[in-house]
């Protein structure tokens, strides 16, 4: 069983949904990354989502654009990223899924990259410009690696949906707005009904995370009271990152982290 | 390779998207394929390239060119003389009257040299739509009239910071544009690039500059032309230029930017010095470092600045069916400038980059030999940078 997987089996036995992070590797820097990580796994995080910079992130908003840039400017190189997981790795066990652009995979060879990626101990991808239709050689080259986690909007048609929801293991990634990552707040009415849909279709088979413009402990709260399996925040963790100071970094992560949280612990 | 139904030329090309931005890519396709043989929707595009744009184009012969250089003769497809002054009409009002048809009230594009935003802006108008263009600030800046032009037009220009300022960050924003308004709005792509079926959709809108090439010479020639040159950054005038011709056995030749010379990485030649990968919705030729980042690139011609190139080009050079060379800034001038007092006709740089390769290819042929090149616009927008460069690089 991957490691996501049993994740998710964890917190059903808690009566827990997932807590999803998204932060950027090497934003502001390594350091930054590292002690962002140990506040995220103090407040509680279940998984998390390392971003891995792209020069052209068509689907990220502002915010995790200019991470991407400050990022890449600060020199992370994908070697240097994969020893600073290897780092996290002797700190935690939480699950960590790489979040980045097809091109990055596709330029050093699906299979290599993903086993390397393994090696140093990813657990699954998130490749926001990888449709189904092309993913043929990505799926194969990290079945029994790395889960595959594709995403899907509240216009994807039913026919989809199913045809997605097969390809895609660890939790299906339902992009809550129609908009690019941390640009449009507030729930839509559009996205509790896709929740409803999507989970009809997959009959439970595989977790849903909701993601994309979820910042705050009600938006959590609200999907996750919608019948969401977790719930996803990036842009919101990067605007904390860049406005706190090193010396706070840890100890601000973890309470943001615990007041997201436990919007996630159902009542019994 | 008449419509690839996988999206895919070889193994180019291709839907690498957004989940949300699938339903719109259907749409498209599903509305493409329905009025793209529609006798009606036809009737209506020939009419306005017609009387709109002022199609047919001439195929000129530049005889002083031909006879000062001494080898084959050139002749010129005059794409320049379409109203807006650049062959991307035919495409705009290809997209523009399919929009229209699927009722789409929002258009939005990206432009590079601003030629595309013009033309866009042009047929909007004209179809009674509005338009919103995204253009690298850097390029708002080289290429102020044609911001101005668009003004006047009507349309919104977005300003582009982010990245390198240039054309790719101007895909990349209207894409996300596109993602948050998908409902609604219907992106007018300016070039043979991006997610099928747009690859497809624009080589087709623009295959008219072929067509014409092919009856046009077989009046003059009575066959066809023995080499066929044109421009490539996107590569829309060149497929569209090529397209017709494939199956013919004219030697084709697509010309890149080698801006300040291959080896220099101040250029922006995608398929004489690129690698595979995927970048806007496709698999293709791109310049991206040894990590697969997109490098920025150079172009003393803002219409040829995009680190990739449309997946139908990738595949023609793999396959060998056509060749791509590249031409440097200081070629571009020399043939910008000798065009101008041989023939009185002021060139586009991007098309600049087409008559360099001529020279080089009529000087080596016979006189029997002919030679199309397509112009595929007028240097008006351009002469104010051709006047810094001479400024910097001329002494007297």
């Amino acid at each position: 069983m991957s490691k996501i997987k049993e994740k998710f089996a964890e917190l059903e036995r808690k009566n827990q949904k997932a807590l999803i992070s998204y932060i950027m590797a090497g934003f502001p820097n390594e350091k930054a990354t590292i002690l962002t990580v140990r506040g995220l796994v103090k407040g509680g995080v279940d998984i998390i989502e390392l971003g891995f910079p792209f020069s052209d992130p068509l689907a990220d908003g502002p915010v995790i654009q200019n991470a991407s840039t400050v990022s890449l400017d600060k020199g992370t190189k994908i070697n240097k990223f994969f020893s600073l997981v290897k780092k996290i790795r002797k700190e935690t066990d939480t699950p960590l899924v790489l979040m980045t652009y097809t091109n990055i995979l596709y330029h050093k060879g699906y299979s290599k990259f993903i086993k390397d990626a393994k090696r140093a101990g990813i657990d699954g991808f998130i490749l926001p410009d990888m449709s189904v239709e092309e993913s043929k050689e990505y799926i194969d080259a990290a079945k029994n690696n790395a889960d595959t986690i594709f995403l899907i909007s509240p216009n994807t048609s039913k026919r989809r949906i199913e045809k997605i929801s097969k390809v895609s293991t660890g939790f299906l990634y339902l992009v809550a707005v129609f908009g690019t990552t941390g640009v449009k707040t507030g729930i839509k009415n559009y996205t509790l009904k896709a929740i409803k849909d999507v989970k009809k279709h997959t009959k439970g088979k595989i977790p849903i995370g909701v993601g994309f413009g979820v910042s705050t402990p009600d938006d959590v709260k609200k999907y996750i009271n919608a019948g969401a399996d977790a719930v996803i925040v990036g842009s919101a963790y990067l605007k904390l990152i860049e406005k706190t100071s090193q010396n706070k970094l840890e100890s601000k992560i973890a309470s943001f982290t615990k007041n997201l949280k436990k919007n996630t612990i159902l009542k019994k | 390779m008449k419509y690839p139904k996988n999206g895919r030329f070889g193994e180019f090309g291709g839907k690498y998207i957004p989940e949300t931005l699938v339903p719109a890519i259907e749409e498209l396709e599903e509305n493409y394929l329905k009025f793209k043989n529609d006798k009606n929707f036809k009737k209506e595009l020939d009419y306005y390239l017609k009387v709109y744009a002022g199609r047919p184009t001439p195929l000129y012969y530049a005889k002083n060119l031909s006879e000062k250089l001494g080898g084959a003769k050139i002749y010129l497809k005059r794409e320049d003389l379409l109203h807006g002054g650049a062959h991307k009409i035919n495409n705009t009002l290809g997209q523009a009257l399919l929009a229209k048809k699927m009722n789409k009230k929002r258009i939005i594009a990206e432009t590079g040299a601003g030629q595309h935003g013009v033309a866009t802006a042009m047929a909007c108008a004209a179809l009674g739509m509005k338009a919103e263009v995204y253009m690298g600030y850097k390029d708002t800046i080289r290429q102020k009239l044609n911001v101005f032009r668009m003004d006047l037009l009507g349309a919104k220009v977005h300003p582009v910071k982010s990245g390198s300022k240039t054309l790719k960050d101007a895909i990349n924003e209207a894409i996300r544009d596109w993602i948050t308004n998908v409902e609604t709005t219907y992106y007018l792509l300016g070039s043979a690039v991006g997610p099928h079926p747009y690859p497809v959709m624009v080589r087709d809108f623009q295959s008219v500059i072929g067509e014409e090439i092919k009856v046009q010479m077989k009046k003059i020639n009575n066959k066809a032309p023995d080499s066929v040159i044109a421009c490539v950054g996107g590569g829309s005038n060149a497929i569209g230029t090529f397209y017709p011709l494939v199956d013919t056995n004219a030697e084709i030749i697509g010309v890149e930017a080698a801006g300040q010379g291959l080896k220099s990485k101040m250029h922006s030649a995608t398929l004489s010095a690129g690698s595979k990968g995927v970048l806007h919705g496709m698999m293709t030729y791109l310049l991206q470092d040894e990590e697969g980042q997109i490098t920025e690139t150079h172009s003393i011609s803002a219409g040829l600045d995009y680190p990739g190139v449309g997946p139908e080009h990738s595949y023609y050079k793999d396959t060998k069916r056509i060749k791509y060379h590249s031409a440097t800034d200081v070629e571009v001038i020399d043939a910008f400038l000798l065009l101008t007092r041989t023939e009185g006709i002021i060139p586009a740089l991007e098309s600049a980059h087409a008559i360099a390769e001529a020279i080089k290819v009529a000087k080596k042929g016979k006189k029997s030999e002919s030679i199309v090149v397509t112009l595929s616009g007028r240097g008006d927008k351009d002469v104010e940078e051709v006047q810094n460069y001479l400024n910097k690089n001329v002494k007297d």
